[in-house]
């Protein structure tokens, strides 16, 4: 096993240094290191997007990226991107459109979400299921996700 | 939305935000995975590679050596469980054998069966360990085909089960099949016999996860004075609680299960693989122990639903569905108790017939033990019924909703138990469907096809117990213990609102810990709307009963001179006198002390549902693809209590139904190895898979219930099935009995058809 790696990773704002194991995957370095449990797992294959975060303005499934991959880039995770009363609007779109069931997708496809508008700030319906084709929703047969991006969409 | 007469609604009807929805969308809501408890150590478990072995040894000591390890339990740590049934709610099982899947004792019974679990200061340190457990396995000759299992040489996954007979005879005979039953009414040989049509065929289902996307996390502490805390995730906080206690022989008050938020369950998470050696591990380390699964394990180690082999012999007579011969063969998984006989129950829910002969086979086979998914049973059976319904109506050239209106079952109507139906909604739906547009639109084409078919649950009533405390300030807090898995901790808080004419928005709903309120059964067969409204209601009512006593203290009357309306007390006496919700809230302390409400009950009168969905299609022959091109899904909600948890439950339904009637399946080799045991290769629908579903409320309350509200959450997981297939059949000609309806096999038999 090789030895640890000292990183430097600008997460929500925040710089964060941090030794790890050479196998240590962002997403375990963001929920366990750092206590940011809105990222969640669901597959470990990269498939379900629950992980999706944005690196360096790109979104990326952290479960598919070392933490030392991350070494100097800036993360930002569910956590950073609006709070009660400072919600952004994807986030808002969700809730006010019940973008949501379960919740356990939820901050991937916001993730997802607001990637998808920096892209494309008006997408259409078909797009915005291109766009979210990366991130499983076993609950709400994404109709009313597709709302709650449309929502954000519409509020820019 | 259709509507049959309905009261005036003040909030029920409306679409609030959801309570929870900030934690959720800024990501601070705490699932299983998340609890961190001061000390926390993690642990893994080790998992059979073999479908069927004897487990001949284990060895655990040089796992014990490796560095950082602080514990190992196998099933040698567990107390021996009470050789009885208890039910779950949705289902139910045997403690020994309970005990025995959570960690196996003399057999493996499928591939990824737990053995052993090693506590460890890492994760990593927890796996390492966990490969150093040293097992000696007799490899035997797995089954993992229904049929096969069913054959009298078929190697027997437990050498002492003899089928249970009706009426509780045994074979003589050891067998897999662990459980024969049979449903008759009328004489079905007779009734074919004199039919103008008849169709016989045999459909095969294969094993479906629900695919939730939060896996199986649990994590444990056994604490200094003997009492358990459990964080989990789970659809049933008490039911984790009785299941614990049953497989450790404690106590279930010192026992206290902290349920988190939920990732999905769909009937996946009401058993308990984790909690008990968790709580093992936890005593053995001295440390609060993290259990996670992860997606291979998800699918090799918990609960699916079960693949069938239903054969189907109809006979229709002037127009009408007139007899059904029907025999169902359910896949157990590794212990009994498939979903078999809720299929037969259900498959011919929609229908007013005479004769009706069903036999319903429970077949253990070397797969994992299956657990409840979404109206269990219910749609594949219907998958089969439903198919050939559409071929006798197709073949008699009668429309085949009009078909089903011909046969349909209505208020009295007796069911195969021979119990009658109380009011049910299968003709205002069946209707609805037929002058809808999608349906009156022309389907045109090359390969292009429409299908139709109807489903049917009966909607769960069973235990719920809450509490409601009323604020100085008029604010509620409604206290329950019921999961809220989508959206129910909403629909409670509207019920509430309605019963005691506040705001919703007054109301901070919350779902209790195990030692904070009285029982609660899973949230699990569509019930918690329905059967936690009730006690809500009845909750509601207690506190407008104790507020009027209080008023009538404060306007020295008796409460009989109270009335209450609008959020208003008035007194009868003195029209002059009155007070609102929140003043009279105010004045608790002056008038007894503090104002709480609370009601505990079994809920009766569940109320059925039927669903009645339409889809087109176009098949590529070319690729085998089939692509939803439209799909209105036609559903009897009783009273829609916030229209778009409705629609979202319909829509998650039939995306569901869409993946497993063209894609998911688990697919095993010879050895009984699962090949697909990841997202990657377990194919679930992503958006681009499905369209736009629209969802057509049909209302038609349910007397059973305060507000009319019948389940909604199973329904529609059940037409999609068959309403697929049969637009399949609709779009190339070719009748397909088997799912999934992927690319390979469309293109295997086309061909072949051709």
């Amino acid at each position: 096993m090789s030895e640890p790696v000292a990183i430097s990773i600008n997460v929500n704002g925040k710089s964060e240094a941090a030794t790890v194991e050479p196998r240590r995957l962002l997403v375990h370095f963001l929920r366990e290191e750092l206590g940011l449990t809105g990222t969640h797992v669901g597959c470990d294959t990269t498939q379900c997007g629950a992980c999706t975060v944005i690196m360096d303005g790109q979104t990326v499934k952290s479960c598919t990226i070392f933490a030392a991959q991350a070494d100097g880039s800036e993360i930002t995770t569910i956590e950073g991107v609006g709070s009660d009363g400072n919600l952004h609007p994807m986030q808002e779109g969700f809730w006010e459109e019940h973008g949501l069931q379960c919740g356990y997708c939820t901050p991937g496809m916001i993730m997802a979400g607001i990637g998808l508008l920096k892209e494309n700030p008006h997408p259409s319906e078909q797009e915005i299921r291109e766009g979210i084709a990366g991130n499983l929703c076993r609950c709400t047969g994404y109709q009313h996700i597709v709302k709650a991006i449309q929502y954000a969409a519409e509020k820019g | 939305m259709t509507t049959i007469e309905r009261p005036a609604y003040k909030v029920i009807g409306s679409r609030p935000v959801r309570p929870d929805g900030v934690e959720k969308v800024t990501g601070k809501a705490q699932y299983a995975a998340d609890p961190r408890p001061q000390g926390v150590v993690f642990g893994k478990i080790l998992r059979s590679p073999h479908a069927h072995a004897r487990i001949v040894s284990i060895d655990t000591s040089e796992a014990e050596r490796h560095p950082g390890v602080l514990g190992i339990v196998t099933a040698a740590d567990f107390p021996q469980a009470e050789d009885k049934v208890q039910d779950l709610g949705e289902g139910a099982v045997n403690l020994r054998e309970l005990s025995d899947n959570i960690l196996a004792s003399e057999k493996v019974l499928y591939r990824g069966h737990a053995i052993a679990a090693v506590a460890a200061a890492s994760p990593h340190e927890a796996e390492a360990a966990a490969q150093k457990i040293r097992v000696e396995y007799e490899v035997l000759t797995p089954v993992t085909n229904v049929l096969d299992a069913m054959r009298e040489d078929a190697p027997l996954l437990n050498e002492t089960r003899h089928t249970k007979m009706m009426g509780g005879q045994h074979s003589e005979r050891p067998s897999n099949i662990a459980a024969y039953n049979q449903f008759k009414a009328g004489d079905a040989d007779a009734g074919l016999a004199e039919s103008d049509l008849v169709v016989e065929r045999e459909f095969t289902t294969s094993m479906v996860h629900q695919g939730y996307i939060e896996p199986q996390s649990s994590t444990a502490s056994w604490n200094a004075d003997g009492t358990i805390t459990i964080w989990t995730s789970t659809q049933g906080a008490f039911v984790v609680r009785a299941q614990v206690a049953e497989v450790l022989r404690i106590p279930v008050a010192r026992i206290k299960v902290i349920p988190m938020e939920i990732g999905g369950g769909f009937g996946g998470k009401i058993p308990i693989y984790l909690d008990p050696v968790a709580a093992l591990l936890s005593k053995k380390s001295g440390r609060p122990v993290k259990l996670s699964m992860n997606r291979t394990e998800v699918f090799e180690g918990t609960g699916p639903t079960s693949g069938t082999v239903i054969s189907v012999k109809a006979g229709a007579k002037d127009g009408k569905l007139h007899a059904v011969q029907a025999t169902l063969r359910y896949e157990a998984g590794a212990y009994p108790g498939s979903p078999v006989g809720a299929g037969a129950m259900t498959m011919l829910a929609p229908y007013d017939l005479e004769h009706v002969e069903i036999h319903t086979f429970d077949v253990v086979v070397n797969k994992p033990k299956t657990s409840a998914y979404r109206a269990p049973g219910s749609p594949a059976a219907a998958f089969a019924m439903e198919s050939v319904v559409d071929e006798l109506a197709r073949t008699l050239k009668i429309d085949p909703l009009q078909f089903r209106l011909n046969s349909a079952s209505k208020e009295g109507t007796k069911q195969v138990t021979g119990v009658p139906f109380a009011r049910i909604g299968n003709e205002e739906v069946l209707n609805t469907a037929m002058t809808h547009p999608h349906y009156t639109a022309p389907i045109e084409g090359p390969y292009r096809g429409r299908g139709v078919a109807s489903g049917y649950w009966f909607n769960g009533g069973m235990q719920s117990s809450v509490v409601v405390a009323v604020n100085p300030d008029g604010t509620v807090n409604l206290v329950e213990g019921s999961t809220d898995i989508g959206g129910t901790r909403a629909s409670l808080a509207m019920q509430l609102a309605e019963t005691l004419s506040i705001p919703y928005d007054a109301i901070r709903p919350i779902v209790a810990d195990t030692d904070s309120i009285g029982h609660n059964d899973v949230t699990g067969g569509s019930r918690t709307t329905v059967a936690s409204g009730m006690a809500v209601y009845q909750a509601g009512q207690d506190v407008i009963r104790e507020m009027s006593s209080r008023a009538a203290r404060l306007w020295s009357v008796t409460p009989e001179d109270v009335s209450y309306e609008d959020g208003v007390f008035h007194c009868l006496k003195d029209s002059t006198k009155e007070l609102t919700f929140k003043e009279l809230a105010a004045q608790g302390a002056r008038t007894g002390g503090p104002i709480a409400g609370r009601a505990s009950l079994v809920a009766r009168g569940a109320g059925g549902a039927f669903g009645t969905h339409i889809v087109d299609v176009e098949v590529d022959p070319g690729t085998g693809k089939t692509t939803i091109l439209r799909y209105t899904a036609v559903q009897d909600v009783g009273t829609a209590i916030h229209p778009s948890y409705v629609e979202g439950q319909i829509q998650g339904g039939v995306v569901q139904g869409i993946g497993w009637a063209l894609n998911e399946e688990f697919v095993y080799d010879e050895n009984g190895r699962m090949l697909n045991s990841s997202f990657l290769d377990y194919r679930m629908p992503t958006a681009l898979d499905v369209p736009l579903i629209d969802a057509v409320i049909v209302e038609v309350p349910n007397p059973g219930h305060p507000y009319g509200v019948r389940g909604v959450g199973e329904v529609p997981i059940v037409p999609p099935l068959a309403a697929i297939a049969n637009a399949v059949a609709d779009a190339t000609g070719h009748r397909f009995t088997q799912l999934p309806l992927s690319p390979r096999r469309l293109i295997e038999e086309l061909d072949g058809g051709d």
